[in-house]
């Protein structure tokens, strides 16, 4: 059987791999029709008509779209993702530094979310319908319904403003020590957690409770397994694929979606690139930017196939 | 407790007696104001001799500071050519300096120039100040500002100064010190143009700015666009005496209200362009105080003259009389600008025409020139967008003036992304924001001129044009005046822009940040606050 599983494996790779081709294409297309373009927004209030010309023709922007997309795409396949058009520096200089910050905080987000969701899922699972359950349902509801740039601001506004305990704004690299570790990222993981988590909670509860309505569990149950060994080795293992497609969809937002966390707390994360690069139309960091997000979630999502596919009971026997 | 100041008392009463007795008030004239305002004599002399202490506070040296502004992104630069942002100003007056400088009173002074020359407007003659070096230790020379001036004028370079740069035809270096410019057109205004922030002296040859040399009180000790620069203080700078500050942080919060809590919670020494909204806040705040200046940037209500219903005479000046100026200033701004007579130069220009009134709002003689434009009951169409500031609040107030004379406004608000490509100077009635412009040469040849680029409402008059090119290359003050001020006029009556009102910028700062002043370039001292003020212990 061991042959079966190397196919879906291989199988799943193939679908992402065809998947990077056709976003390639769409991210391409798709901000060639954002309106204006380069050199119009670098003049800002000096883009008088003739300066515009004379720019668009000195950073060769003339040239069909089609051309500049296989030339993009060979870059991309050679692993060049070419010079940003704003401030001529290569974009993947400008990516590494800010995507070296966003892995940061989204690992210590992780590090933080992750063992807290699973206790919390697996135990409300366990104790079902229990008041903890109950309170646990109903807390993680309630933050999964607070935008995070609420969560954000006011604590901000508590912790920093009024009772000055943390620095409202979180410059990863004056780092010095674990205490500024806590510090530092205290206010951007706790914000971020809140709404990571509270989506892993709901998701494990729902995964553990499937298997153990399972016949087998209840088999299990049947044969006078104590309720821990039931939830812990036979319901956990066959609950294992769902879990990881939770906390994969979780963490892939931890790169991309962060935007408002990373506007409040000032945070130079890869996040705010791509919304700088958009709103100068930087066409190739753009590009760069999303290709990568793209890429990071691909590469979660089929990670947590993988997950599923060798954890599945049935390919095992 | 003889000395406790009113309950009343803010931060903006405080600033207002700092003001008077810059101002030169007497302190007897102060007592009398106060007394005159129901404050005691006792906290009166309390209250001035705190502001006197304040303002005959010596400047210290030492001590860094962390500064915010509104704008960074991965375009930030070190390139005083392309600079177009906030955080870019305030990097670049702190790193380079240019020939003249634009003081806070709106004269011209000398800086890398010893003197600026010409008989015809035409032929100019630069002398340098001599002993002035750059950051590497190279001296300032002419060719430096050959080159930084002809850099201009390359297409690729992509300058916001190109326009104003290919007027001088001729820059060469006479020797070392001295450099003689030719214009193409006689300009009387060239001093005035050097002080632009883009011309800005780089050394000769300079084409990475990936760091900076320049001749400036702050040197680069760190610089990653759209995440922070960390400047040094410059030890050989020419100044006397100056900086102040040994170091100083600058970055971009573009968040309003993460902006102002940076400032609040003290993690910042002084932030710019705060909302008018946070004014109350910031009253409330002991560590916080506010500087509002006034520039010259305005929103403006464009009406195309060369489609319906602009190209009706009655509907533009209907829509002057409509237009509540006041109500502008107070419930839109909080009180953070000044009523404007639809015209461009600010009041802070030595041109300004005073005399200009502006329209009153009144919505009887408004519904009397509609009626005659027969546009009552019509529906007609405003565009705005938060890209131009305060634009849908003036929007909605036009819009709730003409409901009650029948006129039918509707408002459409479109996105802030593109709205300078897609609807500015396209759609018949839209927003407009113009940023400061230090002279009324550059603010009419760029938007009223027939066949200016930014021609908001197609304004053309041949006779306009004329006068324009004839006070250009005038030596005479006094006739050039004359002639700025009938433009002015002209404009205010005959062209499709209605300027309600001069928007005031908010600057914040921690009470320990000292020696800051209003400047008329707006927010941060006019972007050179870096070299002036200090920190208090």
């Amino acid at each position: 059987m061991r042959s079966q599983i190397g196919n879906m494996v291989l199988h799943r790779l193939g679908v992402m791999l065809v998947t990077v081709l056709i976003v390639s294409f769409v991210v391409f297309f798709a901000t060639e029709l954002l309106p204006g373009d380069v050199a119009q927004i670098m003049l800002g209030q000096a883009a008088t008509p003739e300066a515009v010309k004379g720019l668009r023709e000195a950073m060769n922007l003339d040239e069909p779209a089609a051309l500049r997309f296989l030339s993009w795409l060979g870059g991309l396949l050679s692993g060049d993702l070419g010079v940003s058009y704003v401030n001529d520096q290569p974009v993947a200089m400008l990516i590494s530094g800010r995507l070296a910050n966003s892995l940061q905080l989204a690992a210590v987000t992780v590090l933080v979310s992750v063992p807290v969701a699973l206790t919390l899922g697996i135990t409300a699972a366990t104790y079902r319908g229990s008041l903890y359950d109950r309170i646990v349902s109903v807390i993680s509801v309630s933050v999964v319904s607070v935008p995070e740039f609420l969560v954000a601001t006011a604590s901000v506004l508590i912790f920093a403003v009024y009772l000055g305990w943390l620095p409202a704004l979180s410059f990863s690299r004056e780092v010095d020590g674990i205490l500024d570790i806590l510090r530092v990222y205290a206010m951007p993981v706790i914000s971020l957690s809140f709404v990571v988590s509270a989506q892993m909670i709901r998701m494990t509860r729902a995964a553990v409770i499937d298997t153990l309505n399972t016949s087998y569990a209840e088999m299990a149950r049947l044969k006078g397994a104590s309720r821990r060994r039931v939830v812990l080795h036979h319901a956990l293992p066959n609950a294992l694929g769902p879990i990881a497609n939770a906390i994969a969809l979780s963490v892939s937002y931890l790169l991309g979606g962060v935007i408002i966390v990373e506007t409040i707390f000032s945070y130079p994360g890869v996040a705010k690139l791509m919304v700088d690069a958009v709103s100068t139309r930087d066409l190739p960091l753009i590009q760069a930017c999303a290709m990568l997000f793209c890429l990071a979630y691909l590469t979660l999502v089929t990670l947590a196939d993988i997950i599923a596919i060798v954890s599945n009971p049935r390919l095992r026997t | 407790m003889t000395d406790r100041v009113p309950s009343n008392w803010t931060n903006k009463h405080d600033r207002m007696v700092e003001d008077a007795l810059r101002r030169g008030a007497s302190r007897r004239e102060l007592l009398q104001m106060l007394l005159a305002g129901g404050i005691g004599a006792t906290v009166g002399g309390t209250l001035i001799g705190r502001a006197s202490r304040v303002l005959a506070a010596e400047p210290k040296h030492g001590g860094s500071l962390r500064a915010a502004g509104w704008s960074s992104s991965t375009a930030d630069t070190l390139d005083p050519a392309k600079a177009q942002l906030s955080t870019d100003y305030v990097r670049i007056c702190s790193i380079y300096n240019r020939l003249t400088y634009l003081n806070g009173n709106s004269e011209i002074e000398m800086e890398l120039a010893e003197s600026v020359e010409s008989d015809d407007a035409k032929t100019w003659a630069v002398k340098l100040r001599s002993g002035v070096t750059f950051h590497d230790g190279k001296p300032l020379t002419a060719a430096d500002v050959v080159y930084s001036f002809n850099r201009h004028k390359d297409d690729a370079v992509g300058s916001q100064v190109a326009s104003m740069a290919k007027q001088m035809s001729e820059i060469t270096a006479e020797d070392k010190l001295n450099v003689r410019i030719v214009l193409s057109e006689p300009n009387a205004d060239l001093p005035i143009l050097m002080s632009l922030h883009h011309f800005q002296i780089i050394a000769d040859g300079t084409t990475d700015f990936s760091t900076a040399n320049g001749t400036g009180p702050f040197m680069v000790e760190e610089f990653e666009p759209g995440v922070r620069s960390i400047l040094v203080r410059n030890p050989n700078y020419w100044k006397e005496n100056r900086p102040y500050l040994d170091s100083f942080e600058f970055f971009g919060i573009a968040d309003d209200s993460a902006r102002l809590n940076a400032l609040m919670s003290g993690d910042v020494q002084y932030v710019g362009s705060l909302s008018p909204r946070a004014t109350r806040l910031l009253d409330s705040n002991p560590q916080v105080e506010t500087l509002s200046s006034t520039a010259g940037n305005y929103t403006n209500l464009n009406m195309r003259l060369d489609m319906a219903p602009g190209n009706d005479p009655d509907f533009v000046t209907g829509m002057k009389y409509l237009l509540n100026r006041e109500q502008t200033v107070k419930s839109v701004r909080r009180g953070l600008g000044i009523v404007a007579n639809d015209q461009p130069v600010p009041p802070s220009n030595r041109y300004y025409n005073d005399e200009l009134k502006p329209k009153p709002f009144d919505p009887e003689r408004a519904r009397h020139h509609f009626d005659r434009a027969g546009v009552l009951g019509k529906k007609i169409t405003l565009t705005a967008s938060d890209a131009a500031n305060a634009s849908i609040d003036m929007a909605v107030l036009l819009q709730q003036a003409g409901s009650e004379i029948g006129m039918n406004f509707e408002v459409n608000r479109v996105p802030a992304d593109g709205y300078w490509s897609n609807y500015w100077l396209k759609d018949p009635i839209h927003f407009g924001n113009i940023n400061p412009r230090p002279t009324p040469d550059i603010l009419f040849s760029l938007l009223y001129k027939s066949d200016a680029p930014w021609n908001e409402s197609s304004y053309q008059s041949e006779k306009f044009d004329r006068m324009l090119i004839e006070a250009r290359g005038m030596l005479d003050e006094t006739k050039r005046t004359e002639i700025y001020h009938e433009m002015q006029r002209m404009i205010a009556e005959d062209a499709g822009t209605a300027i309600p009102a001069w928007l005031s910028e908010l600057d914040g700062y921690n009470t320990r940040v000292r020696g800051v002043e209003p400047h008329p370039f707006g927010n941060f001292m006019g972007y050179a606050f870096a070299e002036r003020v200090w920190l208090d212990s």
